[in-house]
């Protein structure tokens, strides 16, 4: 029975000044269903990646045997040669093509450069009988479910006779049935010989489909559970997970809570696109005077969109519930609203929605506040640099000087420049998305530390975080999101990683 | 030595900036040597600034348009239509033509709301809009002027095309005074505007220009302007239609470096989604750049009508691809966030002169289309290589791609000394 398919030896990859995998291992065996289990940032997608041919070969130490016979690929088509398909989070479907089209996308049936359209239906509708999609080979992608475009990327990788079939997080975006059908999928393709490896952090699924699991933590492999031997347990996996030292180091805060100031209830937000999804379904939570509130929850839990769709709805369509903020029922609809209601919303991709990286510092730092420096429409440009050199030195933000183009600020840098554009705003709430995403250890702690200077002053501020240690270290409250509900309140006090964990999985009643 | 190689690595660092200060005068000296001295006679000199002021108007408001991430292919039918207007206004009604000039403005006002509001608020792209409205308004021109050119104008009107600012030494003196008078105390202000700025950045600790090359910038500028002065006032004095141009450039200069509607402008074009997360109106920022744009193209109409003294079916043919020009030649980014208002000026003089120096040595439309296509091409290449450059090599071409669109270099962010837009209206 227990033939290895796929055996990964010392796998190290680095990236400039990140040890994104380091010495990691990993054993497959022929027909079985392998899950890959850790903490966001843990490094199973840049796993992945090494191993379909993402990161070429000889950008990483370690070896590769596939079938017994070393790999070498140095993309993705070298991988897809001997059989093992990689399908991603977002889908890459083109949504204006049928469903045919992308299914031969790349590998057209033609001859002589000639598309056979015949053949090509035919042999779609037969891979669509195979992952049980009864629709028409024809259909545009962009006019069925995001459900059912999995299924579609499951029977591309069918058309290229995969024998090991990747799947990264492939219920992320699914609801509750098609997600069902997508693990039905995976073990009637594990009874046709197909081995998987699958992605995940839902432990439910894991415990229905998975022979096999393996743990990776900081970019390392921590244990190997197999179900044969009755090692797969919720509480394993778990521990497995989270179980590190905690290396960085948070600051002292003495924490002095006042009145509520803002109170969100029974928010619902609807997926902007499939309607039948509840990005957030229910969520009501507050925040108050001088409390670092967290926000903690897996990919996909919707912590993101509740923010967002919260400040100005930003996010989503059809979005309803109520915001209070003193007892006050407020309007939060348009961004200028919100912001004239005191609140900021920090975003966790700061280079796509928070910066104008063209732009020097200063300029950004007024960005969302320039009428405060204005009269009658004329920006007192003094007072701006005035303004902005204060922020330099109190946030400790290094650059030459204030005139300095955002976009060659380093990552940490530029986080403080979105954070003093927001206190410029003089806000009562702030709402920090994952403030200290690809920073640097040393500048996590100045972050960490303006957080709790930011509720010292009597600000509320809610951090969202994929960091439990993070959260953990900096919150006085910590809400626990999964699938849109909030699953859990848990005071700092009773916290710990593995309690939020168990929230963050626990799935609705 | 240390000083020097600092001017120099400030240079580099705004190649693009010097390099079209510089392209202009190689043109203008290229152009005075192979017309043999015509190009900088007076006359020429009055003719370049009154040919080409339309097409200035229009590029103000098309810079802007572009930094903001949009175009506007429809000024030259619009600029045509308002001809169209003011002919049936002013010639067939025979309205006063201080009550004309306000009303064809408004039309223009009209003419860029309904664009605005299909850009902004209905979401269709700009590009498509204006190419529609580019059909639209000279489907207009012809009905309102039932394919029949309309003249003759008022000589109050035609001021405003040919006309110059009256002599007040009564015509006896070698040397047109006021002329002189506006020259020098431009360049004067232009001087005192550049110290003061530089003053304040010192003030501030924000990084200046290498003083070497402050001074020879503005010594040049200055030394410019004086030419420039000295033929105007050698002919006929200073057109009235560039005092026009000169305070609409130290205005827009002034609201798009200063303003919070300028500022947002630059915040959409930079980045669109971090503009509306900071709480920016992007929908009304677009929508009143379109109305601005069809009150220019409307000046711009006014200008080209008064000058040739009849409204014609094909007027303003073209004027959209020349004052676009001008702007990307003048520096801006096609993907937005980036330009400025004096830029466009130099690069609409840049096309001025081209066109002006070649009709002088006789060269048809022909070649001067094909070289001024070449020279467009060969700017936006410019930068685009300049980009490249200074964006650190290697990687994929994905990852160049990206770099580039999310990091584009530093070009033109440093805010201008307002000693640049003035410099640029001395022509």
């Amino acid at each position: 029975m227990n033939v290895p398919i796929l055996q990964m030896r010392g796998i190290t990859k680095t990236f400039p000044g990140v040890k994104a995998l380091q010495d990691v291992t990993l054993d497959v065996n022929r027909g079985e269903v392998h899950a890959i289990c850790g903490e966001n940032g843990a490094g199973k997608s840049t796993l992945m990646k090494v191993l379909s041919g993402v990161y070429a070969h000889n950008t990483f130490d370690g070896d590769i045997l596939f079938e017994n016979e070393p790999c070498e690929f140095s993309s993705i088509s070298d991988s897809e040669k001997r059989g093992i398909v990689i399908i991603h989070q977002e889908l890459a479907l083109s949504p204006y093509l049928s469903i045919a089209e992308n299914i031969y996308l790349g590998n057209e049936l033609a001859s002589n450069g000639w598309v056979d359209w015949r053949k090509t239906n035919l042999e779609a509708a037969k891979l669509l009988a195979r992952v049980g999609l009864s629709e028409n080979p024809v259909t545009p992608i962009q006019q069925i479910s995001v459900g059912k475009q999995q299924l579609v990327e499951i029977a591309k990788a069918l058309s290229k006779e995969v024998k090991l079939l990747i799947l990264d997080e492939p219920t992320a975006a699914l609801n509750d049935e098609d997600s069902d059908h997508l693990l039905d999928l995976i073990l009637h393709l594990k009874g046709q010989g197909v081995t998987c490896i699958i992605i995940s952090h839902k432990l439910n699924e894991i415990r229905k489909v998975a022979d096999a699991v393996t743990i990776i933590r900081d970019g390392k492999s921590i244990e190997t559970l197999r179900l044969d031997q009755g090692q797969i347990t919720q509480e394993r996996i778990i521990r497995g997970m989270v179980g590190r030292d905690l290396e960085s180091l948070y600051p002292e805060r003495s924490p002095v809570i006042g009145e509520e100031v803002l109170r969100i209830e029974d928010w619902t937000v609807q997926h902007p696109q499939d309607h039948a999804r509840m990005v957030v379904n229910g969520a009501s939570l507050n925040v108050r005077k001088g409390e670092v509130v967290g926000l903690a929850g897996l990919m996909g839990a919707g912590r993101t969109e509740l923010a967002m769709s919260v400040f100005g709805r930003t996010y989503g369509r059809a979005v309803s519930g109520k915001v209070y903020k003193y007892g006050k029922e407020i309007d939060t609809s348009t961004v200028s609203g919100a912001i004239g209601h005191g609140i900021a919303y920090a975003t966790e991709d700061r280079k796509h929605y928070g910066l104008n990286l063209i732009e020097d510092i200063k300029r950004n730092i007024s960005m969302a506040a320039l009428r405060k420096l204005a009269k009658g429409g004329w920006v007192d440009k003094n007072e701006e640099t005035t303004v902005a050199n204060r922020y330099r030195k109190s946030m400790n933000i290094k650059a030459p000087s204030v005139a300095a183009i955002t976009g060659k600020l380093s990552g940490g840098n530029q986080q403080k420049v979105v954070l003093s554009k927001w206190m410029f705003s003089d806000p009562d709430v702030l709402i920090l998305d994952e403030p200290t995403r690809g920073i640097d250890v040393g500048a996590k702690f100045e972050i960490y530390t303006i957080i709790g200077q930011l509720a010292a002053e009597g600000k509320a501020v809610i951090v969202i975080s994929s960091e439990l240690p993070e959260l953990l270290g900096i919150c006085d409250r910590i809400y626990t999101l999964s699938a849109g509900h909030i699953t859990g309140e848990v005071p700092i006090a009773e916290a710990t990683q593995e309690t939020l964990m168990h929230f963050m999985t626990k799935e609705k009643e | 030595m240390s000083a020097l190689r600092e001017s120099l690595g400030f240079l580099t660092s705004r190649l693009r900036q010097v390099g079209i200060f510089v392209a202009l005068i190689l043109i203008v000296l290229l152009f005075q040597v192979l017309t043999n001295g015509i190009l900088l006679e007076p006359q020429n000199v009055s003719n370049l600034v009154v040919q080409n002021s339309y097409i200035l108007i229009l590029a103000i408001g098309m810079v802007m348009v572009i930094i903001a991430g949009h175009i506007d292919l429809s000024v030259g039918s619009v600029a045509g239509f308002i001809g169209a207007v003011a002919g049936v206004m002013i010639v067939q009604w025979g309205w006063p033509w201080w009550a004309a000039i306000p009303a064809c403005l408004l039309v223009g006002a009209l003419v860029g709301a309904w664009q605005g509001y299909w850009i902004a608020y209905v979401g269709i792209p700009a590009f498509i809009v204006t190419l529609a409205g580019m059909l639209i308004f000279r489907g207009l021109t012809l009905i309102t002027l039932k394919n029949q050119q309309i003249t003759p104008f008022p000589n109050e009107l035609r001021a405003l095309g040919g006309g110059f600012l009256p002599d007040i030494s009564g015509g006896t003196s070698v040397l047109e005074w006021l002329t002189v008078i506006l020259g020098v105390g431009g360049t004067a202000a232009i001087l005192f505007q550049a110290i003061k700025e530089r003053r304040v950045r010192t003030k501030f600790a924000l990084e200046n220009e290498p003083m070497a090359w402050f001074a020879v910038k503005n010594g040049f500028i200055a030394v410019l302007m004086l030419i420039i002065t000295f033929l105007l006032a050698s002919y006929r004095g200073t057109p009235i239609v560039l005092v026009v141009l000169a305070v609409l450039v130290i205005l827009y200069s002034a609201l798009m470096n200063n303003s919070i509607f300028g500022r947002h402008t630059y915040a959409i074009g930079g980045n669109l989604h971090a503009a509306e997360l900071s709480g920016i109106k992007t929908k009304r920022v677009t929508f009143r750049l379109f109305v601005n744009m069809g009150v220019l193209a409307a000046l711009a109409g006014l200008v080209f009508t008064a000058r040739l003294n009849s409204a014609q079916p094909a007027g303003g043919t073209g004027f959209e691809l020349d004052s676009i020009a001008a702007a990307f030649i003048g520096g801006a980014a096609v993907q937005g966030g980036i330009g400025t208002v004096a830029g466009a000026m130099i690069g609409g003089l840049i096309m001025g002169v081209l066109n002006n120096g070649m009709s002088i040595l006789g060269l048809g439309t022909d070649y001067q289309q094909l070289i001024k296509g070449l020279v467009l091409l060969l700017a936006v290449g410019f930068d685009i290589f300049n980009k490249n450059r200074s964006g650190s090599g290697g990687g994929s071409s994905l990852t160049r791609r990206f770099k580039w669109k999310t990091t584009p270099p530093a070009t033109e962010t440093v805010p201008k000394t307002t000693a640049e837009p003035v410099g640029a209206d001395a022509k």
